[in-house]
C-alpha cells in the first residue's frame, strides 16, 4: 500500500504508548515512534558490540566469529567486558530492541484499531530467546548459561547442551515442540495449497483466465476429504495457535533441562514404567 | 452441568501435577567443563551426590618388621614378604570390608573364607577368589595408574561391605536365541538403568568390558569413510557404554567429550583419557582376573549365562566421578600400594596406550576472549 497515491490518509496520529507526538511520524514508508526509535538504538549498539567483540577474537570469518557469555564463575553478576561482559551487554540490547520491535508494533495495532495478534505472537519468539538466554541462566545460577552469539558456535552449545541429557529427543516438551513446528508445517502447507487450487486456477487449454472459486469450494474441498472444514477464519486460528506452541514449547523444553531435570531424558519416561498399572 | 472449560482446566491440572511430580526439585550441583558458551557444563541435582563414607580401619596399622607372614603362616601365596602383624591387619581389613558379618557362624566373618580348623587350608573357594582378588588390587595400584592416578583402591572401593560387590554384570543376552520375526528385541528396546533407560542395546558390557571391543565408529573426514565394521548397531552398542559410564559417574557427555565430534581427542578433555584407560583396566580385571576365577566361583556366584559376574564402571565409581569422593584409603593401608607385594601370577600388561592426547582442559579450543569453536 505503501506506493498507493491515497497511502496518506492511513497515516493515523496518536496511538503511541510514550512520547505522545514526539515520534509519531513516518521516514519513507516505516513508522518511527518511540519504539522505532529505541529499537534502532539497542540494534545499532548491539550490532557494533559484536562487530567489536569481533575485532577482539581471533577470527573475521562469519561462521565462526563467536560473542561467548561469561564463565559460569561469574554467577549472576557483570563480568568483565572481554571475558563475556560484552555477552552480557549485547544480550540487554536484543533483548531490548525485541521488546522495543514488538512494542511498536502495538503502536501501529492501535493507530489502526487492529487487534494485538502480531504482536502477541512476536512476544512468544521474544520469549523463546529470553528463556535461552535468561530464564534458564537465572534459575541455574549463572548467565555463563546463555548460549553464544555465533553461527557455528551456537550449534555446538545446541548440540553440547543436548547431550548434557543424554538425548535431547526424549525431552517431552521437546516432544511436543517438534510436533508443533511439523504439524505448522503442514498446516501452512495444506493452507497455501487450498488457497492457491481456488483462487489462482490454471488457464484454459486456449489461454483464456481459469475461474477463481469462492471459500465455499475451499470448505467442500476439506468436508469431502476429511468430513470437516475449520473454515476461512478458524484456519488462521488454527496456524497461529500451531506456530506459537511449537516457539512456547521450545522455550519450556530448554527452561526443564537442567533446573527441572538433570538426568538423561529418556530415564524422565520412567514414570511410564512405573505405572501401578503393570509395575 | 459440567463445562467443557471445567473439564479442560480439571485435565491441564492434571498434567501438570503429573509432570511437576516428574521433576528434580532442589538445590543443583554446577561445573563448567568446558570452554565458556560452550555448552560443556555440569548441572545434577545435589540430592543425587551421595556421599561414600570410608570406614575406620580396624586397629592403628602396625610397624613394618618383624618375622614376615610366609615365616608365620602356612600357605601365603601373595603377601607372603609382608610383616605378619601387617597381614594380620591386611585380613582384619578385608573381614571388615568383604565377609558378611552376620548369618550362618561357619560364613561369617574369618569363616568366610577360613576353615577356622585349619587356617592355611585352600577348602573355601571365597579363599582362592580373595587371593585372586588382593593379586587384582595390588595390579591396579601397581600398573593401572593411569586410571586410578595416586588414589589407588582397596577391596572397599567395590565391595563396600557386601561380598559381592553391589554392581556387577553379567552376559544378558540369551545363549542362542532363535532368529523371529515377533518378539526378537535384538537385545535392545528394553529399557533399563544400564543405558539411561533408552532403547539402546542394554548388552555393551560383554563387547567392550569383557572384550577388547575397541570403539571405532566415527569416520575421520567429513564424508561417509567409516572404519571397517563400523554399523549403526555398533555406534548404538558404544552409546550404550557411554551412557552407563555416565550414569556411574553421574556425569554427561561433556564431563570427557566436545560432541562436534566425539572421536576427536584434541578437541576432548583429559578425563577422556582417563577414561580410557581405565575401560582397558576394567577388562584386565575382567579377563586376567575375575574371568581366571570361572572354575572357582559356584554356579550361585554365576550369571544365568554361566559367565562370573564381572566389573563395571559403577562397581567403583557408584555415582560419583571419583570413587569416594576421591579419598585415598591407602594412607592406611599401604602395603597394597606396593609394588613389590605384586608379584602377580599372571603380570598385568596395560594395554598400549595409543598417541597421547591432548591435555588442553577446554573442551573448545582458544584461550582467547573469542573462541573459534567448530573449526575442526
Amino acid at each position: 500500500m505503501a506506493l498507493l497515491s491515497f497511502e496518506r490518509k492511513y497515516r493515523v496520529r496518536g496511538g503511541t504508548l510514550v512520547g505522545g507526538d514526539l515520534f509519531d511520524f513516518w521516514i519513507g514508508p516505516f513508522y518511527v515512534g518511540f519504539f522505532g526509535v529505541t529499537t534502532a538504538f539497542f540494534a545499532g549498539l548491539g550490532t557494533a558490540l559484536i562487530f567489536y567483540g569481533a575485532s577482539l577474537g581471533p577470527t573475521w570469518n562469519p561462521w565462526l566469529i563467536s560473542i561467548a557469555p561469561p564463565d559460569i564463575r561469574y554467577g549472576l553478576g557483570f563480568a568483565p567486558l572481554k571475558a563475556g561482559g560484552l555477552w552480557q551487554i549485547i544480550t540487554i540490547c536484543a533483548v531490548g530492541a525485541f521488546c522495543s520491535w514488538a512494542l511498536r508494533e502495538v503502536e501501529i495495532c492501535r493507530k489502526l484499531g487492529m487487534g494485538y495478534h502480531v504482536p502477541i505472537a512476536f512476544g512468544v519468539a521474544i520469549f523463546a530467546y529470553v528463556s535461552l538466554v535468561v530464564i534458564r541462566p537465572i534459575l541455574l545460577g549463572a548467565w555463563g548459561f546463555g548460549f553464544p552469539y555465533g553461527i557455528f558456535s551456537h550449534l555446538d552449545w545446541v548440540s553440547n547442551t543436548g547431550y548434557q541429557y543424554l538425548h535431547f529427543h526424549y525431552n517431552p516438551a521437546h516432544m511436543i515442540a517438534v510436533s508443533f513446528f511439523f504439524t505448522t508445517t503442514l498446516a501452512l502447507a495444506l493452507h497455501g495449497g487450498l488457497v492457491l487450487s481456488a483462487v489462482n486456477p490454471r488457464e484454459g487449454p486456449n489461454g483464456e483466465l481459469g475461474e477463481v472459486k469462492s471459500p465455499e469450494y475451499e470448505d467442500a474441498f476439506f468436508r469431502d476429504t476429511i468430513g470437516y472444514s475449520v473454515g476461512t477464519l478458524g484456519i488462521h486460528r488454527v496456524g497461529l495457535f500451531l506456530a506459537l506452541s511449537a516457539g512456547f514449547w521450545s522455550a519450556i523444553c530448554i527452561i526443564i533441562s537442567g533446573p527441572l531435570w538433570t538426568r538423561g531424558w529418556p530415564e524422565w519416561w520412567s514414570w511410564w514404567l512405573n505405572l501401578p498399572i503393570w509395575a | 452441568m459440567i463445562r467443557v472449560a471445567t473439564i479442560t482446566s480439571s485435565i491441564t491440572c492434571g498434567v501438570l501435577l503429573v509432570a511437576l511430580a516428574g521433576c528434580e526439585f532442589g538445590p543443583k550441583a554446577i561445573e563448567q567443563t568446558g570452554y565458556r558458551g560452550t555448552g560443556g557444563d555440569q548441572i545434577i541435582a545435589k540430592k543425587r551426590l551421595i556421599a561414600q563414607p570410608i570406614p575406620a580401619p580396624p586397629y592403628d596399622l602396625p610397624a613394618d618388621g618383624g618375622p614376615t607372614a610366609a615365616q608365620t603362616y602356612q600357605n601365603v601365596k601373595v603377601a607372603g614378604a609382608m610383616s605378619a602383624e601387617r597381614f594380620n591387619h591386611l585380613m582384619a581389613s578385608m573381614n571388615q570390608w568383604v565377609a558378611p558379618q552376620t548369618g550362618d557362624p561357619t560364613k561369617v566373618g574369618c569363616n568366610y573364607c577360613h576353615n577356622p580348623e585349619n587356617m592355611a587350608s585352600d577348602e573355601k573357594y571365597t579363599k582362592v577368589v580373595a587371593r585372586r582378588m588382593l593379586q587384582m588390587t595390588l595390579n591396579i595400584n601397581a600398573n593401572w595408574s593411569s586410571h586410578v592416578k595416586a588414589t589407588g583402591v582397596t577391596c572397599y572401593t567395590c565391595h563396600r561391605g557386601y561380598a559381592v560387590p553391589r554392581n556387577v554384570w553379567a552376559r544378558a543376552d540369551a545363549p542362542g536365541e532363535p532368529t523371529r520375526i515377533m518378539g526378537n528385541k535384538h537385545g535392545q528396546d528394553t529399557p533399563t538403568p544400564t543405558t539411561g533407560y533408552a532403547s539402546l542395546p542394554y548388552d555393551s558390557f560383554s563387547s567392550y568390558l569383557g572384550a577388547n571391543g575397541n570403539i571405532r565408529v566415527a569416520g575421520k573426514t567429513p564424508l561417509r569413510t567409516a572404519p571397517a565394521g563400523a554399523s549403526i548397531a555398533r555406534t548404538e552398542k558404544t552409546y550404550g557404554l557411554m551412557v552407563h559410564m555416565s550414569s556411574a559417574l553421574n556425569v554427561n557427555c561433556t564431563f570427557c567429550h566436545n560432541t562436534d565430534s566425539f572421536g576427536s581427542w584434541s578437541n576432548s578433555r583429559p578425563q577422556r583419557v582417563t577414561a580410557w584407560y581405565g575401560i582397558r583396566m576394567v577388562r584386565n580385571v575382567n579377563e586376567a582376573y575375575i574371568g581366571s576365577l570361572t572354575s572357582v566361583f559356584p554356579a550361585n556366584r554365576k550369571g544365568p549365562h554361566g559367565d562370573v559376574y564381572k566389573v563395571n564402571c559403577t562397581t567403583c565409581h557408584q555415582g560419583l566421578n571419583k570413587p569416594l569422593g576421591g579419598v585415598s584409603m591407602l594412607k592406611d593401608y599401604p602395603y597394597l600400594a606396593k609394588p613389590t607385594l605384586a608379584p602377580a601370577v599372571v603380570p598385568a600388561t596395560p594395554t598400549a596406550p595409543r598417541a597421547a592426547p591432548t591435555t588442553t582442559a577446554a573442551v573448545a579450543p582458544g584461550a582467547a576472549a573469542v573462541g573459534t569453536v567448530g573449526g575442526n
